[in-house]
């Protein structure tokens, strides 16, 4: 989005320099009250009592604990859903079918539903009062209240990402380049890994990095199913929940300051993917016009 | 002449992958989903309406779609205005600006309601300057709306601002030189061409905001009948074992998303005829 061509700036096509000054003025505001002022005050928060109290935060057992459930989840979800982003990609860019919009429509859901109702859906199902409750239970597998069900409700919210990624970037390339290679022999496999994975290689980290934040960052969902115990199904994000409600407010933020470091990682990846995106287009535009 | 379910093409793979996708879908989305309207309709017709319309429920919702769309609706002009800027005019920092707009997406919710509670607190950084002009932020329904401003605080930026990249300036030149003034120029060029991807905006930060529940409930304080959304109230009926209430709540919940996200798709395909970009979630 940013490092756009530059505009030609007459007075014909500007505003005067007293509203264009408003209006940056009006921007800045709105952000600094809405984003700004809050992401200082993470950080503000977070270090207010000193950093010992900061770093006993953060290597507390159950904080750890959590840290590493958030983790798991993040790494069985996203590699999940990137291999379903990519299949459904697959299908949907290269070829032409019936209940094609269909398809498209349904990979969104989970963009639309509620994160509860995420959660609540698996507690239905897997719950002691769900549907496989009693099975579950007589074979003694516990997934609502225990980490499968963390996982679960972690993929689910994470679904879209990836596809809603690629399927436009597969879309717009064509598919040309697979087409010519399987006519001069290449195998599937062979095109996959030689000519489609290498043109939607940005595309695809780009959705797994939007897919990552938002696993790493789940909350409603996670909620729902997790049962809230200590050490064995707290995510990062129920750790900060608990602790904040319990008035640690020094340590319910310096954990938040951690997943706020990740989200900003997120986002420095993702300006260095659109500049180079950017820059990659530009060049091809000066090939086509000179 | 035989079904044709597929066009012909050289390319292999359609079965495997279009296989994976439905099925995967089908595990993960589509049957679980299907088991929250199996389940309220444990229900009869009646116990289901009763659940549905109980006061409290009706004025979560009334809370809910409401603060929801008074969010989207505020956004909708700060985000124009905020895309606007990044697009048109050169300032500096403009760079970080723009990659920060994001932050909403990439940060956990549980992290942005803890952090507004504490701002808007009486003796938070932007609730003392409040105090004084009597406006309660925290524990009130407009806490729950100045929440559903930072999370859904992308949606229109991101929408509008490659359309406005892609407009050319000439047409607003060829208005000027027949002596258009600049407000008339944004009337009648610049905010026709924008109005889809605006819509679209609105609507996925309409949709987001209504099933938004961890940056809220920090902030909201939770009373019934005045400051609790129907997320919220979905999750309380789970804690007491109301298994079937719940997904009564849910099911009314999932009914008008899906009408908004039918509302979005047929924005995009709109926007799309009228040469507009592709919005992005």
């Amino acid at each position: 989005m940013s490092g756009s061509t530059p505009r030609a700036a007459s007075a014909t096509t500007t505003e005067a320099p007293l509203i264009r000054g408003a209006l940056i003025t009006i921007a800045l505001i709105f952000l600094t009250l809405f984003l700004f002022i809050p992401l200082a005050a993470v950080f503000y928060e977070a270090l207010r009592k000193g950093v010992g109290v900061y770093l006993a935060a953060i290597t507390d057992p159950y904080a750890l604990a959590a840290i590493r459930l958030t983790l798991l989840s993040a790494a069985i979800a996203v590699p999940l859903n990137m291999i379903f982003g990519i299949a459904a990609a697959w299908a949907i860019a290269r070829f032409e079918f019936y209940g094609k919009s269909v398809l498209i429509t349904l990979i969104d859901l989970p963009f639309a539903v509620s994160p509860v109702i995420a959660g609540l859906i698996y507690v239905l199902l897997f719950g002691a009062q769900g549907w496989l409750g009693p099975w579950l239970a007589a074979h003694d597998i516990k997934i609502i209240f225990a980490v499968p069900g963390i996982v679960l409700a972690t993929v689910f919210v994470t679904v879209p990402f990836v596809a809603r990624e690629l399927i436009p970037l597969m879309q717009a390339q064509g598919a040309d380049e697979e087409e010519a290679a399987l006519v001069l022999g290449a195998s599937g496999w062979l095109t996959f890994w030689r000519i489609t994975l290498p043109n939607i290689q940005w595309g695809l980290l780009y959705g797994v990095v939007l897919c990552t934040a938002r696993a790493m960052g789940e909350f409603g969902a996670v909620s729902v199913v997790s049962g809230h115990i200590r050490g064995l199904t707290n995510t990062l994000p129920l750790h900060v929940e608990i602790l904040y409600n319990e008035y640690q407010f020094a340590a319910a933020f310096a954990c938040a300051s951690l997943l706020t470091l990740l989200a900003l990682v997120m986002l420095a990846i993702k300006a260095l993917i659109e500049g180079r995106t950017h820059r990659q287009q530009r060049a091809m535009l000066a090939r086509e016009t000179s | 002449m035989k079904l044709r379910l597929r066009q012909p093409s050289v390319l292999p793979g359609f079965g495997l992958t279009l296989g994976f996708a439905i099925g995967y879908l089908s595990l993960i989305v589509l049957i679980p989903l299907a088991m929250a309207f199996l389940r309220a309709f444990d229900l009869s017709w009646d116990q289901f309406w009763q659940v549905v319309t109980a006061p409290r429920v009706v004025a979560s919702y009334r809370l809910t779609f409401g603060a929801a769309f008074l969010a989207a609706a505020f956004n909708t002009v700060f985000g124009l205005i905020v895309a606007w800027v990044l697009v048109r005019y050169r300032f500096p920092g403009q760079r970080l600006v723009d990659a920060l707009v994001d932050l909403p997406f990439a940060l956990p919710t549980a992290v942005a309601g803890i952090t507004l509670a504490t701002l808007y607190s009486s003796n938070g950084w932007i609730g003392q300057y409040l105090r004084p002009l009597d406006i309660k932020v925290a524990f009130t329904p407009l806490g729950v709306i100045v929440a559903l401003v930072f999370i859904s605080l992308p949606f229109v930026v991101r929408t509008v601002q490659p359309v406005l990249e892609d407009l050319e300036t000439e047409v607003e030149e060829v208005a000027a030189s027949l002596g258009a003034d600049r407000w008339q120029i944004f009337q009648r060029i610049i905010f026709p061409a924008i109005r889809p991807a605006l819509l679209t905006g609105f609507t996925l930060a309409f949709a987001r905001a209504i099933g938004e529940y961890g940056s809220v409930i920090f902030i909201a304080g939770n009373l019934p009948m005045v400051s609790e959304i129907t997320p919220l109230l979905i999750v309380a009926k789970l804690e007491q074992y109301d298994y079937s209430g719940a997904a009564a709540v849910s099911v009314v919940m999932l009914v008008i998303s899906f009408i908004l996200l039918l509302l979005i798709n047929l924005f995009q395909r709109w926007s799309r005829l009228q040469g507009g970009a592709e919005a992005m979630p």
